[in-house]
């Protein structure tokens, strides 16, 4: 029962290995995965309150992880709506999409639960491999291929990641001589301040870093979001962030509140990508480079919640990126409508939206607005919790600079609100919305203003979950076979 | 700290609060462009009206918040729903209810594209700005403030004119810059004092240094809004690009919330800083009036001269704050109901001429007086007006500011600061002097413009449009009690928290 969402996606990525064996079972390929989809989203609700421990203490499910499923379920329809017809796929791997699609967020899903440091990467490696094929599936144009140089540039830089995040983790094992979390948990406490296990602990991040796209390791973040089809792009540019997050906070609090080494990395990784996010933001035209960007920046701001090494941040942390799914999902749906044959989106392919597609228009300004920071959207509120949190422990120079960075990025948001609200349209066609899109539209919009009004059902939940994940009756397992 | 007291049973303040949002998303779904318009008149209207009963109900004799409603909202991060009213607010809450159905009338024939949207975002904006002035909890405050300028933006984004992308955007970016400090000083404060609810962060002990920076940071938030003297250069473009209804509702309540912020927040929350800082404020205050005039009367764009007249007049205000008397801060608040009143009586007076001659051009609107009288006697009031006319609304409240600010300047320490007051004259003849400038133009000015011959004079709406705010004109110029009456225990509660007689 506790397994079963795990069990079910599982089963909906054979389904569609089946199906992608035959020829042009696109429909067919589809539906299976949106069954699959919507299977895990009725498991993930069944077992929601489900606890146990499972492969002999390597697997565990409680509250947080649970919870995090539910997201990645949610994020997982949501993701299959935008993709709508795949215009940007090529025909023949079409139903293939579908199938890394599934088996990307299957890994995404057992990553949440994983508290042993092997099972933790290989369900990185299942959640990251799928993306890179994804990429590579995009449309071959005449003037296209830069998805090519994408896809190189990402498995280069991601199995570097990979294999910095191995080296810090054989220092760690080195030290404490166990790969099992809670036990490390245990064993690090005293060792904490040496500076192996800061090393260690530092270079282990370094593979989450990487999805989550922070500076220094966010190198292929701009090339995977331009050269992968927009489709791709609202995946890559949503799901693995929070699981990379959510595995990051299980780290972070390897560390004790006091550590002011952690701290002082934490804060300078936040302050560069926040400014180097921001300020590269600035010059771009194309939209989908732009958010990437801008994801950047995002990323430094929930590494803010991260510094405060204490529940309540990390609460914030993983508050910011919940709402932070919502707003850019919100976006991309913009982006693949108005690239009506899935070419990349340059800023003037906005102009006139307020025209051609009221709906498509309000929804880009709830997603910009809320990515900016303003009430009463998520992105204000999550912002705020992150901040409070972090001046609540004294870091007031990172609070400001995350302010002034927060000054700065209205600038390039106002730009895409500039092209679909403010101009006219320059011969650019109207846009047509089926109707699961308008419902998807008007999903988003109510979410990201109900995550901002209302967050107060998430907090709780998120302060709760975390609690128990680290309480050490919890750890030391009332193991559930 | 003033208890709050509530006795009312009808949630007042939030039914005028979310009555014009939930009226905005009924209006998005209504089909037609007269329904929508009509609805938006009859919402706004009905809003108005039932703002009446807060001054009926209004009890002067306390400096306590009333009508207050208090419910927990974020249990998580303590923040809570709270509006209130006192002295200072309810006079504001009633200028925003009043003014937005003049902009519906004024939008009514002037808007014709995209008219659902427009009159969506005239709802919100009604929404967000009762917000702000009824907010007792900071963050709700916050939420207001910061919410209301997307509808701000669209309205001179989409609505406006040839340069509109450029002022909407500038007035979006100065705004924002000013107000991610003012959320800085905010988690301050509560980190310091624990609570985001208004009352309680007032008269509170804190250090100076402390006090100073959260000063700092929450004045130029404010001072951006006002606008104050360097931070101004948001306003003209905004102001000209705008629509009219943009125009009015920038002038007659955006600019009052910078001035409702020093006075709601900067000095009761962090009254030693205010004093530390109040020279520099007066100097920039008189800079304002001088630099306000003298740029309005070197315009010639009518819309142009009055947003600088606008820099002017906001001087005013903020020179009648910083006096920190009772006469200077009560003149201030009544300068910010003429201000709202007059200036929004002149942009919609400068709209409607538009609406006819198609230009704002000073020069090319010269003589139409003759074609217009109806509109001519408007104008001619309105200008006196602005220009402080003895028996004018603003009379009254220059008057008072001005004895606030001679009143400071005698016990101005060091000495040498007042003589920053003598600017004030000639920020006063300037006054005189553009409107006089303008009037004459307008009304009399140039030779005869055949292009003038066929002009209509008013009609009954935009005589509908005008009337009450010539009523209000002539109401507070010569009898300002009711007005003044509900401030004076405000006031004097404010004041004490100061710490001063």
């Amino acid at each position: 029962m506790a397994f079963l969402p795990e069990l079910i996606l599982l089963a909906g990525a054979l389904a569609v290995f089946v199906v992608c064996l035959g020829e042009g079972r696109v429909r067919l390929a589809k539906a299976t995965a949106t069954g699959a989809a919507l299977g895990t989203l009725l498991a993930c609700l069944v077992s929601f309150r489900e606890t146990a421990l499972l492969f002999e203490g390597a697997y565990r499910v409680d509250l947080f992880s649970q919870g995090l499923k539910l997201v990645f379920a949610l994020g997982f329809l949501l993701v299959l709506v935008i993709g709508g017809e795949l215009p940007d796929i090529r025909e023949d791997a079409q139903p293939e999409y579908y199938l890394f699609l599934t088996l990307s967020v299957t890994g995404l899903t057992l990553l949440v639960s994983c508290v042993d440091l092997l099972t933790l990467v290989v369900a990185l490696q299942l959640a990251s491999f799928p993306l890179y094929f994804l990429v590579a599936l995009r449309r071959e144009r005449d003037d296209q291929r830069s998805q090519m140089e994408a896809v190189v540039k990402y498995i280069m830089f991601g199995i570097t990641a990979t294999g910095i995040m191995l080296f810090g983790m054989s220092y760690l094992f080195g030290v404490t001589g166990t790969t099992s979390m809670p036990t490390l948990q245990a064993r690090l406490a005293s060792l904490v301040h040496s500076p192996v296990v800061i090393a260690g602990l530092a270079l282990m991040w370094a593979g989450l870093l990487y999805k989550l796209a922070v500076f220094p390791f966010h190198f292929w973040t701009p090339d995977v979001y331009q050269g992968g089809s927009n489709e791709t792009t609202s995946l890559v540019a949503s799901l693995p962030k929070l699981g990379a997050l959510a595995v990051l906070v299980r780290f972070v609090t390897l560390a004790t509140p006091d550590h002011e080494p952690l701290a002082l990395l934490l804060t300078c990784l936040a302050i560069a990508s926040m400014c180097y996010g921001n300020v590269l933001a600035l010059v771009q035209k194309d939209v989908k480079r732009l958010l990437g960007f801008s994801g950047i920046a995002h990323a430094g701001y929930a590494l803010i919640g991260l510094v405060t090494l204490d529940p309540v941040g990390h609460v914030a942390a993983l508050y910011y990126l919940i709402a932070y799914q919502a707003m850019v999902l919100a976006c991309f749906v913009v982006v693949c409508r108005v690239a009506r044959t899935g070419g990349n989106v340059a800023l003037g392919d906005l102009a006139g939206l307020h025209r051609r597609s009221p709906l498509l228009m309000m929804t880009l300004l709830v997603g910009v607005f809320g990515l900016a920071g303003l009430p009463p959207f998520a992105g204000f509120m999550a912002k705020l919790t992150l901040l409070k949190a972090a001046l609540a422990k004294g870091h007031l120079t990172l609070v400001i600079v995350a302010v002034l960075n927060t000054a700065v990025a209205i600038y390039y948001y106002l730009a895409l609100v500039r092209e679909a609200c403010f101009r006219d349209p320059e011969g650019q066609p109207e846009v047509r919305l089926d109707v699961p899109t308008r419902a998807l539209c008007v999903a988003l919009i109510a979410g990201v203003v109900l995550l901002g009004v209302t967050p107060t059902a998430l907090l709780e939940h998120l302060g709760t979950a975390l609690a128990t994940a680290w309480g050490p009756i919890g750890l030391a397992g009332s193991g559930i076979p | 700290m003033p208890p709050v007291v509530s006795s009312e049973s009808l949630p007042y303040l939030s039914l005028l609060i979310f009555v014009p949002l939930g009226a905005a998303v009924i209006a998005a779904l209504l089909p037609g462009e007269r329904a929508v318009r009509w609805w938006t008149l009859g919402v706004s209207v009905v809003v108005a009206v039932g703002s009446w009963p807060l001054y009926g109900r209004f009890d002067a004799g306390t400096a306590a918040f009333q009508f207050v409603e208090h419910a927990p909202w974020i249990p998580a991060l303590r923040i809570h729903y709270t509006v209130g009213v006192d002295g200072i607010s309810l006079l504001l809450v009633l200028l925003t209810t009043l003014v937005l159905p003049l902009c519906v009338l004024v939008s009514w024939r002037q808007i014709s594209g995209r008219v659902k949207e427009f009159m969506v975002c005239l709802l919100v904006m009604e929404g967000a700005m009762l917000g702000v002035f009824c907010a007792l909890d900071f963050i709700l405050f916050f939420v207001f403030w910061e919410a209301m300028l997307i509808p701000m933006a669209l309205l001179i984004g989409i609505w406006g004119g040839p340069r509109r992308v450029y002022a909407a955007l500038k007035f979006f970016i100065y705004t924002m810059a000013g107000s991610v400090l003012l959320l800085v000083a905010i988690l301050a404060l509560y980190l310091e004092l624990g609570s985001f609810h208004i009352p309680d962060l007032m008269g509170r002990e804190l250090s100076l240094p402390f006090q100073g920076w959260v000063f700092a940071a929450m004045a130029l938030s404010f001072a951006v809004k006002v606008p104050m003297f360097p931070f101004h250069t948001w306003l003209p473009a905004a102001h000209v690009e705008a629509p009219t209804a943009g125009s009015v509702l920038l002038a007659s309540v955006l600019l009052k919330m910078g001035t409702y912020g020093f006075l709601r927040f900067c000095l009761p929350i962090t009254p030693q800083a205010t004093m530390l800082f109040v020279p520099w404020m007066v100097a920039l205050s008189v800079v304002g009036m001088v630099y306000g005039g003298a740029a309005a009367l070197a315009q010639n764009d009518l819309k142009k001269l009055v947003a600088y007249s606008s820099v002017g007049h906001m001087g005013v205000a903020t020179l009648g704050i910083f006096a920190l008397n009772r006469e200077g801060v009560e003149g201030a608040l009544l300068v910010m109901i003429n201000h709202g009143v007059t200036t929004g009586a002149l942009f919609l007076a400068v709209g409607l001429l538009y609406e006819r001659v198609h230009t704002r051009e000073l020069a090319r609107v010269a003589g139409v007086g003759r074609h217009v009288p109806v509109y001519t006697g408007f104008l001619g009031i309105f200008a006196l007006s602005s220009l402080a006319f003895p028996g004018t609304n603003s009379f009254i409240g220059e008057f008072l500011v001005l004895s606030g600010a001679l009143g400071w300047a005698r016990a101005a320490v060091p000495g040498w600061m007042a003589w920053v007051l003598l600017g004030v004259v000639p920020g006063v003849v300037l006054a005189a002097a553009y409107n006089l400038r303008m009037l004459q133009r307008v009304a009399y000015g140039g030779p005869r413009n055949p292009d003038h011959a066929g002009l209509k004079d008013l009609e009954l709406r935009e005589v509908v449009t005008l009337a009450p705010l010539l009523v209000l004109v002539f109401w507070i110029g010569l009898n300002p009690q009711p007005f003044t009456r509900v401030m004076h225990a405000s006031v004097r509660h404010l004041l004490e928290q100061m710490g001063g007689p």
